[in-house]
Parts: structure tokens; sequence; C-alpha cells
């Protein structure tokens, strides 16, 4: 299998006041394509850095990153962007939709700054709203939304560029536990069926053993990696 | 992401937020309508002022002792009705040579009086400053030559003394004395806030009596042909110099009448436009501050843009726009308000008021150009913002 996103050593320190805050010390990992990934660890254990890094929506302070084969420390910030744009799909615990605006434009964003026409974009968002089952919610706003259903438009408007990899950093923290399991089908149903790799960063232990594969950090390095089963 | 995507972007979001883009446009809309207004204003005092000096006749030189100069003291006339003769005789024609010996009087006719200008002139005055009268006859020759008692009434005395018969026949006291109306002047209406109307003209002859003077005020020639006019003015100046040896002449035409009317109300029209134009400035710098506050309240927003694949130019091009569409939509509106502003003041009230284009171009590109300049630094800070810090922004 390619690797949809391979780090070698990356590191990740902030600079807080002056003093240097290390989130990441050296993390090496290959997300394959098709993968399904559980991040998890304690809190501040840098899962959400690394997760931005694998994202390309932050860069590495040291070390070597590729996402979709491209070295990100020699992207410029729009040619980082488009990548973001193609091969990247985020889901956040907090949704973040855009407020006063209907499912299906929140679901066609990132074909804007990819260049689509306004109806096919339209046409697209409408199929994915469909496919994560909200074909008969296209009009209504965030604030018309449960929150299953708002991180439902968001998980479609993650998938409607059809990425390699969709992020979702504890896409059901923010949920029940009814709902939460229901968000967390919809995204393996989606990761089986479409191939796209789900690296998915999770508190919850019993979610974390479905998937095919665990890496554990503490303290801004990963301390397992295992396959399922083993 | 296109331009045309760009620009829905900016409308929708000005009107997610509609009565904060309105308050934010109104610095704007009111600073474009006053430059619009106040140009207007002055570009139609000015043109206004251009018609009735040039109303005043064609080819005209006007004679008067010292210097023409803005804000020169007025010098006591040294010039007899002997010099006007003299100056008929330069220009070949005295029945192209006008005189005046002006003075405040008050007028009485039965209970009423009304305190006048009153102009001792020869018969001359209807052609040299292109007079006309209402109702009667100007003066004659003889009533000059004999200094006969008799009075022309401009509109407005004639109103005042008589608002419920006709003046011509009837008879008025002028500082004491008595003289019979044998003519009103056609109105002519307001200028520079004097009202042209009120005045009295009798025979210069009478007015000197009546002033105990053998002076004239001043000279007013029309001279035959437009291309010889200033030559001619040098030689009634070399022949009054000749009479008045140690005194100073001046000879002025419309034109240079014009040009200093016109150096004076363009000055006032740019200080306008320029007062004007600080509460565009005042307007530009709301935009700015607002689309800071937009910038700061959409951080989210911005954070998710880019985690799904804007660019920084994307996002900059967005906010530069909103601001842009801000300040053009509140460009437009002041402009049609300074526009309607100016219709209605030139129609219910005595200014003048000519919408020029330029004002409106330079009041449209200025309120544009705010837009960008006030609006690049929000726009910039935006495309700036890191969106991993932006998604986590409160
Ligand atoms: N912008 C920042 N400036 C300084 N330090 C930061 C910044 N962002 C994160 N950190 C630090 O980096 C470390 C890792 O943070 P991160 O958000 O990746 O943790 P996490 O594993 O996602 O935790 P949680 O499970 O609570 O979300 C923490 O110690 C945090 O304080
Ligand atoms: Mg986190």
């Amino acid at each position: 299998m390619t690797a949809a996103i391979e780090a070698v050593e990356v590191s990740r320190t902030y600079q807080l006041d002056g003093v240097s805050v290390p989130a990441l010390r050296g993390v090496s990992l290959t997300i394959a394509a098709g993968d399904y990934v559980a991040l998890i660890g304690p809190s501040g254990s840098g899962k959400s850095t690394l997760m931005h890094l694998l994202g390309g929506l932050d860069r590495p302070t040291g070390g070597r990153l590729a996402i979709g084969g491209r070295e990100v420390g020699a992207l410029s910030a729009p040619e980082l962007a488009r990548l973001r744009n193609e091969t990247i799909g985020f889901v956040f615990q907090a949704f973040h939709l855009l407020p006063r605006t209907s499912a299906v434009d929140n679901v066609a964003l990132p074909l804007v700054y990819r260049g689509v026409g306004a109806r096919q974009r339209r046409e697209r968002a409408a199929a994915m709203l469909g496919r994560v089952g909200l074909g008969h919610r296209l009009g209504h706003r965030p604030n018309q939304l449960s929150g299953g259903e708002q991180q439902r438009v968001a998980i479609a408007r993650a998938l409607v560029t059809d990425p390699t990899v969709l992020l979702a950093d504890e896409p059901t923290g923010n949920l029940d536990s009814a709902t939460g399991a229901a968000v967390l089908e919809l995204l393996e149903r989606l990761n089986a069926e479409s191939g796209v790799a789900l690296v998915m960063v999770t508190h919850d232990a019993e979610v974390a053993v479905r998937a095919r594969r665990r890496i554990a950090m503490r303290d801004g390095v990963v301390v397992s990696d295992s396959e399922a089963g083993s | 992401m296109r331009l045309a995507e760009a620009w829905r972007v900016a409308s929708d979001a000005l009107r997610a937020n509609r009565m904060r883009s309105l308050l934010t446009m109104l610095g704007v809309i009111i600073g474009v309508a006053s430059v619009v207004l106040l140009v207007a204003i002055g570009t139609g005092t000015k043109q206004k002022v251009e018609q009735q000096v040039e109303g005043l006749g064609s080819n005209l030189l006007l004679v008067v002792p010292g210097r023409l100069d803005v804000g020169a003291a007025p010098a006591v006339s040294p010039l007899t009705l002997q010099d006007v003769d003299a100056v008929g005789r330069v220009v070949g024609d005295p029945a192209r040579v006008a005189v005046t010996v002006a003075s405040g009087a008050t007028v009485r006719a039965g209970t009423r009086q009304d305190f006048t200008t009153v102009q001792g002139v020869l018969e001359t005055t209807p052609t040299v400053f292109a007079r006309e009268l209402a109702r009667g006859r100007y003066l004659t020759r003889s009533d000059v030559d004999t200094g006969r008692r008799v009075a022309v009434l401009g509109d407005a005395v004639a109103r005042a003394l008589f608002p419920d018969r006709d003046a011509v026949g009837q008879q008025i006291n002028v500082a004491g004395v008595r003289f019979r109306v044998i003519g009103v002047f056609v109105q002519l209406g307001q200028s520079l806030g004097v009202d042209r109307d009120d005045e009295v003209h009798i025979p210069v002859t009478a007015a000197q009596r009546l002033y105990g003077t053998q002076r004239v005020d001043a000279i007013a020639v029309k001279a035959p042909d437009r291309e010889r006019i200033d030559e001619l003015g040098a030689r009634i100046v070399a022949e009054l110099n000749g009479r008045h040896p140690g005194t100073e002449f001046s000879a002025v035409t419309q034109e240079q009448i014009l040009g200093v009317l016109g150096d004076i109300l363009g000055i006032l029209t740019g200080v306008l436009a320029a007062i004007a134009g600080i509460s565009l400035l005042v307007g530009g710098v709301g935009v700015s501050n607002i689309m800071l506050v937009s910038v700061r309240e959409r951080t989210r927003e911005i954070g998710l843009r880019k985690a799904v694949g804007a660019r920084p130019r994307d996002i900059g091009v967005q906010f530069l726009l909103e601001a842009v569409l801000l300040t053009s939509v509140g460009g437009l509106t002041g402009m049609a308000l300074g526009v309607g502003g100016a219709l209605l003041v030139a129609a219910v009230s005595p200014i003048p008021a000519a919408v020029t284009w330029w004002s409106l171009a330079l009041a449209f590109g200025v309120s544009a150009a705010v837009g960008i300049v006030f609006g690049v630094v929000p726009a910039q800070r935006a495309g700036r913002l890191d969106p991993v810090v932006a998604l986590r922004a409160e």
C-alpha cells in the first residue's frame, strides 16, 4: 500500500513568551491509504498537534513530513492550502459549521476553493449529504440542526472533495453516547465504502478497540502503534 | 476562488450583519453626500455670479480711482462730470459712458419708507448695463442736464413703497427732497446675498446737489469692440492720470472681475470640499474599525475556510471586497442623497446648486479608495491568521 501520509521524526515546539514548549518530540508514523487509525493518549500528549501537522494545517519545527507524497517543508502557503483542499478532510469536535449558511452550502464550501461552479457544487454537496443521511436537510441552517446532524454535515463537508485522508479530532466529544455511536458508525461505513483513510482521536477505549490500528501517545511521543488483534 | 464568488461571499457577510453594515456605511454616506452637495452649491454660486457679471452687459470696462485689489481700501474719488466728458471723447461716443454717485438714503412715500441705495446716473445706464424697465420710462438727457427731480425705482423699492398701486406717476421723498417716479425696473433678484432690486436711480446732477458734491464714484464704459478693450482701458487711464496727476486709476474688464470672483469662489468650493472630505475620511476610519471587529468575530470562520483549502489571498480578498462593497454602496447612496439634496436646495432656497460630474466621480472614487486603503490592514490580518490558532478562538 502507498503511504497517504508519512512522518519521520517529526517535532513541533511552540514558543510561548520566549519559553519553548515541545508538544511533539520526534514522531514517526505512516498512514496508509484506506487505513483506520485510533489516536489515543492522555490530555496534553500532543494528539491534536499531530493531527494538525498530518493535515497540513501546521508545519513541523523538525523532522520530515510528506502528505500525498509531497514534502510539506517545500510547499508555499498557497500550495499547502491546495494540498489540504485536495487530499485532506477535517472533522472537528466543535463541528465548525458556518452560521447562517445552509447545510448544502456548508458542505459545498471546500469546492468553492477548488473553483467548482455553483451548480456542480450544489449537486455534489447534496449527493454527499444524502450519503450521510441528511438528504432531507439540505436547506437547514446549523442552528436548525441537532448536534449529531451538525457533525454529519461536517463529515459530508470533509468528504465532498473526495480526500485520501479524513482527520477527525474527537468527533463524538460534543455528542451524547447514542448520537456519538451513530456518527462513529457513519465514519466507519464511509471508511469501508470509499476507502478514505480515517485517523480519529478518541478518549473512548471502546471506540479505540474497534479501529484496525491503535497509536498511543504520551508526552509528545508515540508509545505504542499496534494493529488490531495483535 | 473566483472573483464573482468572492463578491457573493462578501455581500452575504454584509447582509448577515445588516444593521452594522448600514451604520458603518452611514459615515461614508454622509461624507460623500456632503462632498457632492457642498461642491454643487459652490459650483452653482460660481456659475450664477458669472452669469450676473456677464449679464451686466458685454465688453464692459469699469474705471475707478485706486487699484482694484481684493482687500484694497476704496479710494476717495476725484472724478467729476468733466472727467466723464473727457472719457466720452476718448471713447468717441458719450452714449457708451455711464457714471454713478451712490449713497444710502431713506426714501418715503406717504407713511411708508425704505432705506435703499440712491444712485445718481446718466441717461446712458440702460445701454451700458443692459437694464430694462418694467413700466414707465428711464431718465433722458434733458432730465440729467436740468437736474430734474425724477426717479426710476428698483422692483423691491417699488413694492415696498407702493405695494397696492403702480409707482409710476407717484411722488417720493428722497432725503427730504420730492421726486416724481417715472419708471420701474424689471426684477433682477439676489446676487451674493445682495438684493439687486433695492435701488433708486436719479439724474446724477440731482444726486450731486442732494449730496452736496461735485464728484462721481466710478465710470463704466461699454467698449465698441472686444479685441481693443485693454487698449481702450489704457487710454482712458492715461487721460485721467493726465487730468489728475498723483492719483492712480484702474480700468478693469469683466474678465478680470470674473477672474477675481472665480478665484475666490473656487477657493471657497475647495475648502468646502476639503471639509466634507474630512468627514469621508472619518467614515473610512469607521470602516476600518468595523472590519477589524469583523475579522476578530469571524476568526473561527477564517480558520475553517483555511482548513478546507482557502489560501491567504482568498481570505484577504474576501475581507477587502467587504470593505470596498461597504464604502462603494455607501458612496452610491451618498451620491444619490447629495444629488437629491442639491436639487432640493436649488428648488426651495435662493442658494444655487449645480451638480458636477467631476464631484460625483471624485466622491465615488474616493469612497472606493477609502474602502481599499482602510480595508487592506484588516484584510491582511485575516489572510495571515494561523488556521490552528483561528480554529481554537472562542
Ligand atoms: N499554541 C500553543 N502554544 C503553546 N503551547 C501549546 C499550543 N498548543 C498546544 N500547546 C501545548 O502542546 C501540548 C499538546 O497539546 P495538544 O492540544 O496537542 O494536546 P492533546 O493531546 O490534543 O490534548 P487533549 O486531549 O486535551 O485535546 C500541550 O501541553 C499544550 O499545552
Ligand atoms: Mg486535542
